[in-house]
């Protein structure tokens, strides 16, 4: 990616923005390999990534360069239920107690436990209208690719680097390839966004992106709604790519209008010329391209124990003996021992015990309504532990507002209170080993939702029919 | 972080693909403020099998750990790299590395070595047939040499995370070398861009 665009020169939508953020060099010494200083429009803060970056602050006696372009807010390990009381795992309040003291000391906003807009880090920025088209966003969590969503170059960092930029509001940043996720069509009837990115999964596994900075493009995309794109967009690390983003359009600004932060009255109309401009250039060119039909992202679920061993619920799970590769055949013997099935085994057919509809990938009100329509009318399987964990304050509120909350009490969910939650059982919500869930989250991981329990990735709607059903289920499969 | 020019020893076979960094440290892990501590918890999911690899009594002390393809994909806990160092290795060679986890690692001094699949396969056979086999990566020549095999070929790094290596840099202190650009950058931003003050 040229850090020097060369005016008239065909660009995609990634090279727009990134060359919109390289700090120019006036010691010209800058190296040739493409590298460059990024500046960074908003810097979003957690709990479990920065106790050790404000550390390395004060020992180094250097303060935080732009408190106004960063946010805080405490998600991993909150509890979801009585969050009005101290956190009882003491491990847990200390770092969220630190969060809260090293936010205060350094002048940054921290939206803590109870506050409406406490939330999931990458649930927040966007309904408070702070990721905003065109922008550079970075957080230390790999889902930060969320916020590609709105045409933003959005990634995840580690701790080294939220001291970076903590201190110096910019990243030095290798060059990246461009890629072009088309998706062209249109989305088969029961499919959502979820299963366009486990369909993107199936292609790609877990590494198809690395080294690049995807664009989802092509009917399929246009055609989700802002949540819907922050679905697909989340999952981009999973299937390695540095991030993920989408062309804005009357969608984003639609969604983004009259939000808390969200440029108002001339600022709006200014910001909005702006971002009609970016899309990619006609004639511009991708380093790499996977095209892909509408009619591939049937509803798929997770078999294995990483999000590239995914396959449609219709199908069966795999045989270690279909693949051609001695790697990925014993990665899918080990993952299928973990998860303790058997090749040949139709889909349908895994029963589980545990259903969780929440995470930065699914935990949105457009999810609970999504997930509310299928369990409207209807009874959890007998035995059947739930967790709905809206993913904000104000998705909370929102739900509740439309009565969502009630129907899932009456369907038999329970309905918890905003934090990741079971995504990464940082809280006490977690699987004991051996117990196996239908899951919204983003992560299948051994041991993900708690040492030796078993994940299976899906939907919101196919896992409130799952929760119903016993079984993994369409919500076409209700009667 | 200190400067390595020179990475020399023995290597533990961690013979799996797709080794996330949930695998390497659980989040139970996650919940320390402290930046030291973190060498308990890596595989600590595996490390309860007295069968697990880096249990095995001729694999102590190695400075090298030998892992699959996709090693360290997933999740951005830098504590992933903590964990791995604070243990006592020095270098990761693996086929293919996930991108945060390489990241992450060139702001602590591990060494991330990619290689060939098929190189990746020998080696792990290599050190599996004899624990002892010693393998030597070279920062300064960008070089991975193991003698006993004649193995002695060229790995990538970027040539300014080389730099900081054999200097031993603080990566904050050289951007902040640049603050006049960055003021000169922040002038320039549109009007429109909001605050997060509330």
């Amino acid at each position: 990616m040229s850090t020097q665009p060369l005016t008239n020169t065909p660009r995609t939508l990634s090279q727009k923005v990134w060359d919109n953020h390289v700090v120019p060099s006036s010691t010209s010494d800058a190296a040739d390999n493409g590298s460059a200083l990024l500046y960074i429009d908003l810097h979003l803060v957690h709990e479990v990534t920065s106790p050790q970056a404000f550390e390395g602050l004060r020992m180094t006696g250097r303060t935080v360069r732009r408190p106004d372009l960063t946010v805080a807010t405490e998600d991993h390990n909150v509890p979801t239920e009585n969050q009005h009381l101290p956190i009882p795992d003491e491990i847990g309040r200390k770092q969220v107690d630190t969060l809260r003291s090293n936010t205060a000391e350094f002048g940054i906003t921290n939206y803590p436990m109870g506050h409406k807009n406490q939330g999931i880090v990458h649930v927040i920025g966007p309904e408070l209208g702070l990721t905003l088209p065109g922008m550079t966003v970075v957080c230390g969590d790999s889902h930060t690719s969320t916020h590609g969503a709105f045409g933003a170059i959005a990634f995840g960092i580690g701790t080294s680097e939220v001291e970076h930029v903590l201190a110096t509001q910019t990243l030095p940043q290798l060059a990246q390839e461009t890629m072009a996720i088309t998706i062209n069509g249109e989305l088969p009837e029961g499919a959502t966004a979820k299963d366009v990115v486990l369909a993107v999964l199936a292609r790609t596994g877990t590494s198809g992106g690395i080294g690049a900075i995807a664009e989802y493009r092509g009917s399929v995309i246009e055609s989700l709604s802002m949540e819907g794109r922050m679905t697909v967009c989340n999952m981009s690390i999973e299937w390695g790519a540095k991030a993920g983003l989408i062309a804005p359009d009357e969608t984003t600004f639609e969604y983004l209008k009259g939000r808390q932060h969200a440029p108002q009255g001339e600022a709006w109309d200014e910001a909005v010329a702006a971002w009609r401009e970016l899309k990619t250039d006609e004639g511009a060119t991708f380093d790499r391209e996977i095209i892909m039909d509408g009619s591939e992202c049937v509803p798929h679920i997770t078999w294995g124990t990483n999000p590239g061993q995914v396959a449609p619920i219709d199908s069966t799970v795999p045989n270690p003996a279909d693949y051609d590769d001695a790697g990925e055949a014993d990665a899918c013997t080990r993952a299928l021992e973990y998860m303790d099935l058997t090749p040949g085994m139709a889909m349908r057919d895994i029963v589980v015990d545990t259903v969780f509809i929440g995470s930065c990938t699914n935990s949105r009100i457009e999810d609970l309504r999504a997930a509310a329509a299928v369990a409207k009318g209807h009874k959890v399987k007998d035995g059947m532990r739930t967790l709905v964990v809206p993913g904000s304050g104000l998705v909370q509120e929102q739900a509740i507002a439309e009565g969502l909350d009630q129907i899932f009490i009456e369907a038999g969910f329970d309905w918890r209170e905003p934090g990741c939650s079971m995504c990464l059982a940082m809280n006490a919500d977690r699987l004991a080993p051996g117990e196996r869930s239908a899951s919204t989250s983003n992560r299948n991981f051994e041991g993900r939702q708690g040492r030796g329990g078993r994940t299976h990735l899906v939907s919101p709607e196919v896992a409130a029919a799952t929760a119903i059903l016993g079984h993994v289920a369409t919500p076409g499969d209700l009667a | 972080m200190e400067a390595v020019r020179i990475v020399q020893g023995r290597a533990v076979p961690l013979e799996r693909n797709d080794v996330d960094t949930d695998q390497i440290i659980p989040s139970d892990w996650l919940k320390q403020v402290e930046r030291t501590g973190f060498e308990k918890g890596l595989f600590s999911e595996w490390r309860d099998d007295p069968d697990f690899v880096m249990n095995k009594e001729e694999h102590a002390g190695a400075k090298v750990l030998l892992a699959g393809p996709n090693f360290g994909t997933g999740s951005s806990r830098e504590h992933a790299v903590w964990a791995i160092m604070q243990y006592g290795f020095e270098a990761v060679i693996s086929p293919r590395f996930g991108p945060i986890f390489a990241n992450n690692s060139t702001k602590n001094g591990l060494v991330c070595v990619q290689i060939e699949q098929e190189l990746g396969d020998k080696l792990m056979a290599a050190v599996q047939a004899d624990p002892q086999l010693e393998i030597v990566i070279d920062v300064e020549k960008l070089r991975l040499e193991v003698p006993a095999l004649d193995i002695d070929v060229a790995f990538a790094m970027d040539a300014q995370v080389q730099h900081r290596f054999l200097e031993g840099l603080d990566d904050i202190g050289l951007t902040m070398q640049q603050g006049d650009d960055i003021s000169a950058f922040e002038s320039s931003r549109p009007g429109y861009m909001p605050a997060t003050s509330a």
